[in-house]
């Protein structure tokens, strides 16, 4: 009996963020089998996200292995990944790994974006000492998806894992 | 041998070839996997395919010259926020080169090209100057950190105002990389506005360095609003926005930013239409080329 292959993809991890099943991480949008062969489908993060590849073939490896010979890894474009999308328990474990988890999203609505001059303003707690008294040091980080925070109170910096 | 493909690495390695040569980032497949990249009904699809060049290669050769600042930007965290956008836009240019491939718009580049290579590679590395068809304000040397900005927030401000619009465009694939691109270029366009506002109303150095790169990138805002024949069809079929559409709001916000940078707003060049969308390039464009496609012609198989 091959393992079910939902629960086999569900449990591959995204290569940046260890801590994360590509279900936690909200990208994997369908498993399912069509005449014998797994149908993955997954959703980038960000357009030129690197790790997405790697996603591709861990699945198509962890698929084979689970007796799955025939596995096709799709890409789905639409709608756009959103932050929004990652799990509560992907959330928790992003705190237990030190990142901040990202806030709710900002609205996407039709039309024209309007200008924004002053900095964005992101809350995030520390993950170390739980402080909201934080501040933001960089908005880019080491990855497309984080940005650096320091904490006032304990003064440990960390990252956090930016709305999209 | 025992134990083959238990690790990580091995499984990966595997899946790319098993020569053991896979390195982060190298697993190039095809951007558009499992997308159905049918053309919508009434449309040409080498229309198509020459419009996703155009946007495609906007984003490639803005993005070559971001990536011109890694290892030397003025600090770090400023490196790290360039990359970033070269990375996004240069995720931008796969799916859209990728999908001109689907659209059957390969040029001379699939035959210079050998056949391993995937379309949105071939597009990119075997193309020659002439078939690149990219705007003249991605191109021009990036010059100091003050230009760099101010090229940043002219391109981005561009670009967000099409893939806002072209989120409506009939062609789903087109409509979803918009779609993905709007907060990514979000980001880049607001990141550039405040830079040029701490630059601007900065010290007179930084005032006199971003006088200059806004007198110098003025001119190149003519080739912007003029639609090419391919656009305008595409804009009338509901697939394109007309770049005309959005002038107005581009003006609106490079007007906003630098008037609150205490920079005086130079007067509209006239539209013409872009040299760049014709394939005539600027010289310094030949230089880009080589550096963008040397690796991939003089070792057209490399792994590493």
């Amino acid at each position: 009996m091959r393992p079910d292959p939902r629960v086999v993809a569900e449990a591959i991890v995204d290569p940046e963020l260890p801590m994360l099943t590509l279900a936690d991480l909200g990208v994997l949008r369908d498993v399912r089998t069509e005449d014998g062969t797994v149908v993955v489908e997954i959703t980038p993060t960000y357009s030129g996200c690197p790790a997405l590849g790697v996603m591709r073939a861990d699945l198509v490896h962890a698929l084979h292995r689970a007796g799955w010979a025939d596995v096709d890894v799709r890409t789905v474009l639409s709608p756009a990944w959103s932050s929004d999308w990652i799990s509560a328990e992907g959330r928790r474990k992003l705190l237990l790994g030190g990142i901040a988890p990202p806030g709710a999203a900002p609205a996407r609505p039709a039309g024209p974006v309007p200008l924004q001059l002053s900095p964005t303003r992101r809350g995030a707690a520390c993950p170390q000492c739980g402080s909201g008294d934080t501040e933001e040091l960089s908005e880019f980080g080491a990855t497309a998806c984080k940005a650096l925070r320091r904490c006032r109170s304990c003064r440990e910096p960390f990252e956090h894992f930016k709305e999209i | 041998m025992a134990g083959h493909e238990e690790t990580v690495y091995d499984a990966l390695d595997q899946a790319h070839g098993g020569e053991g040569q896979w390195a982060f980032g190298t697993g190039f497949d095809d951007p558009l996997a499992g997308v159905d990249t049918a053309v919508p009904d009434g449309v040409d699809a080498s229309d198509l395919g020459a419009y996703c060049l155009m946007l495609g290669d906007d984003a490639l050769v803005l993005s070559q010259r971001l990536t011109e600042w890694v290892t030397r930007a003025p600090e770090l965290e400023e490196e790290v926020a360039l990359a970033n956008c070269a990375l996004d836009l240069l995720g931008q240019a796969r799916l859209l080169l990728a999908r001109a491939g689907t659209c059957g718009v390969l040029g001379r580049s699939r035959s210079a090209a050998t056949g391993s290579i995937p379309d949105e590679d071939a597009l990119a590395y075997f193309r020659e100057s002439e078939e690149f068809v990219n705007h003249h304000l991605v191109e021009v040397d990036g010059g100091d950190f003050a230009a760099t900005m101010v090229r940043l927030l002219a391109a981005s401000a561009y670009r967000l105002a099409l893939f806002a619009r072209l989120r409506d465009s009939r062609d789903p694939v087109l409509a979803a990389i918009a779609a993905k691109g709007v907060p990514e270029l979000t980001y880049h366009r607001d990141y550039a506005a405040r830079w040029v506002l701490r630059l601007g109303d900065g010290t007179t150095e930084s005032h006199r360095r971003t006088v200059e790169a806004v007198d110098a990138l003025w001119p190149l805002l003519a080739d912007l609003p003029a639609a090419t024949a391919v656009e305008a069809r595409l804009a009338a079929a509901g697939i394109a926005v007309d770049p005309c559409v959005v002038d107005g709001e581009v003006r609106d916000v490079l007007s906003t930013v630098l008037e609150q940078a205490t920079l005086e707003v130079p007067p509209w060049p006239t539209p013409r239409p872009s040299p760049g969308r014709a394939g005539s390039h600027t010289p310094g464009f030949d230089e880009l080329l080589a550096t963008l496609q040397g690796l991939a012609r003089e070792h057209p198989a490399a792994t590493w």
